[in-house]
């Protein structure tokens, strides 16, 4: 029988944002970093030899990738490092399952703590764009609620794969054979219009390639009504995958 | 007679094949310190999980503070209780005071009322010159305290400890003891397992001796000891090296139990066997007498095996 979650997801929450604060500096570091060298060395250093990209200059059709990316990291970094150290190491989940907070709780919880990373990651590399004058719409400002929908989702799956995780090396897999691979053939480095019909098919199956899509359409300022079904798309992933972390975590914690 | 705190009946866990808590029942009356004794594996830690909503019953009926042990009632049941598991859980990122203040909110205690309530706790558990501390800087007897001071920060109605001071050197479990002892004092229904005899023979009012799932002995601690054993024990000590079947048939023969482990010879004596029958058979050969104690009722009940 799946719990609803309540007002103790808020709680954990809380939580979770306590025991960070102290990390906060380390944290913001690398959120401003990355995306500074991201599009130093690729943007523009790749960037130089490359006229443009999908009819863009190629900084500005990579910086809504590495919004993308940035959210899609963070939340998949926080959810499975960071939920398995708490599930296992520190028997965080453990401790507050002894008090009125559900299975369902601790997971929304750790889901919305993940996705309130993605949302300051996402707002670093927007600063970063900015100081490179590469915010031009008012649209680009939709990717802060956009970048908790990413962070949702990639929270979601990351869990999925925490509640079955034996041991922190069953990571590698994870990111690996999913983050990576979606890093790399999302369109977040090329447009995935010229690829043959059947990579075109596989990569649309990829939760990264709706996200790219829609940030990169924010960041043009040209959101047309067709986003609205990747957005709709990547809502369902992150619905079945809540659904499935849940069951499992349960699974897992209470036999 | 009040409502009893814990009812078990008929409470079965199975994994596979295996049943690691078989069709046991008990009660926890209120303001009563109850103790589950076993060797490991005995299904202790297993039963008081099930008490506290982690481990859900494979079949028996079991209700908690009034309440049906269910999943729609495992918040109702959680806000009343109070628990301190084996394993450290405490936030190691967060100080002191912050670990209470945290815990108190999946309780819906916030702001003055958690502060003020982790601060009369932190007095309680004598942590108050390490109210900012972390969690890394501190001993395993002050963990335990702020574990112990964690849990009750809702004023539960029934205080769960699984092996309280399991691991602690002797000065901070009689500190922990203390703390447990005042709990009781005010009222507090208690529940806990142990392996130290020395614990539940100080802190527990009944008990209960689990092996194999089973409950094998249930009592006071004196009811247990003159019950299971008796009075006294004798240990002989023999001589590997030495042939003594004559010591050895003549001992086991008396009036009294008595059970041959390694190379001692145990004699469970009654009141009345102590006398100078005894002390003559005992002639010549290397032994102790002492005042039967929990542990001899334990090792007769589990057997002196080595539970790994």
């Amino acid at each position: 029988m799946m719990m609803w979650p309540t007002v103790g997801a808020l709680r954990v929450w809380r939580r979770n944002l306590e025991s960070w604060k102290q990390y906060a500096p380390s944290f913001f570091v690398a959120q401003l970093g990355e995306p500074i060298f991201y599009l130093l060395a690729i943007g523009y250093g790749v960037g130089r030899y490359v006229a443009e990209m999908g009819g863009l200059p190629y900084a500005v059709f990579l910086a809504p990738g590495i919004v993308s990316t940035t959210a899609m990291n963070t939340a998949s970094f926080e959810s499975t490092f960071g939920s398995f150290t708490r599930m296992t190491q520190q028997n965080t989940y453990v401790a507050i399952l002894a008090t009125p907070c559900s299975v369902a709780d601790i997971v929304v919880g750790d889901i919305l703590w993940a996705a309130t990373k993605s949302v300051i990651g996402v707002c670093f590399v927007l600063a970063v764009m900015a100081l490179f004058g590469l915010l031009t719409s008012p649209w680009a400002l939709a990717l802060v609620p956009f970048g908790f929908l990413i962070g949702l989702m990639f929270a979601c799956l990351g869990l999925v794969a925490t509640a079955r995780a034996p041991s922190y090396d069953f990571f590698n897999y994870y990111f690996t054979l999913f983050i990576s691979v979606m890093f790399l053939f999302s369109g977040v480095f090329f447009p995935l219009a010229n690829l043959p019909a059947w990579a075109q098919t596989l990569a649309w199956f990829l939760p990264l390639t709706h996200a790219v899509q829609v940030s990169r359409a924010l960041v043009a300022g040209t959101p047309t009504p067709g986003l609205l079904l990747d957005v709709a798309w990547m809502t369902t992933i992150s619905v079945v995958a809540y659904v499935l972390a849940e069951r499992l975590v349960r699974r897992r914690l209470l036999v | 007679m009040a409502a009893p705190v814990v009812e078990a009946a008929e409470l079965t866990k199975q994994y596979g094949s295996r049943l690691a808590v078989n069709g046991v029942a008990f009660t926890v009356a209120p303001g009563e310190c109850l103790g589950l004794l076993g060797p490991n594996g005995a299904g202790k830690t297993t039963t008081i999980k099930m008490v506290t909503c982690l481990v859900p019953p494979t079949s028996g009926t079991l209700r908690v503070l009034g309440m049906a042990m269910a999943p729609e009632n495992h918040r109702g049941i959680k806000a009343r209780l109070g628990v301190v598991q084996q394993e450290e859980s405490l936030d190691p990122d967060l100080t002191v005071e912050k670990n209470l203040t945290v815990y108190a909110s999946y309780f819906g205690i916030g702001g003055r009322a958690a502060a003020e309530r982790a601060a009369e706790l932190i007095r309680f558990a004598e942590l108050a010159d390490r109210r900012t501390a972390r969690i890394k800087s501190l001993s395993g007897g002050m963990k335990r305290r702020l574990m112990l001071a964690r849990a009750l920060l809702n004023t539960p109605a029934l205080l769960v400890l699984d092996e309280p001071t399991t691991g602690l050197d002797p000065q901070a479990r009689r500190l922990v003891w203390d703390r447990i002892r005042t709990l009781k004092r005010d009222g507090t229904t208690i529940l806990l397992t142990t392996h130290y005899m020395e614990e539940a023979a100080q802190l527990c009012d009944r008990l209960i001796i689990m092996d194999e799932g089973r409950i094998v002995a249930e009592g006071t601690e004196p009811d247990l000891v003159r019950r299971w054993v008796g009075a006294e024990v004798v240990e002989v000590y023999l001589d590997p090296e030495a042939s003594e079947p004559p010591a050895i048939a003549r001992l086991a023969a008396g009036p009294w139990r008595s059970e041959h482990v390694g190379n001692v010879l145990y004699l469970y004596l009654p009141e009345s066997a102590v006398g100078p029958a005894l002390f003559t058979a005992l002639e010549g050969l290397h032994f102790t007498r002492r005042h039967a104690t929990l542990e001899d009722v334990f090792l007769t009940l589990a057997g002196h095996a080595l539970r790994e």
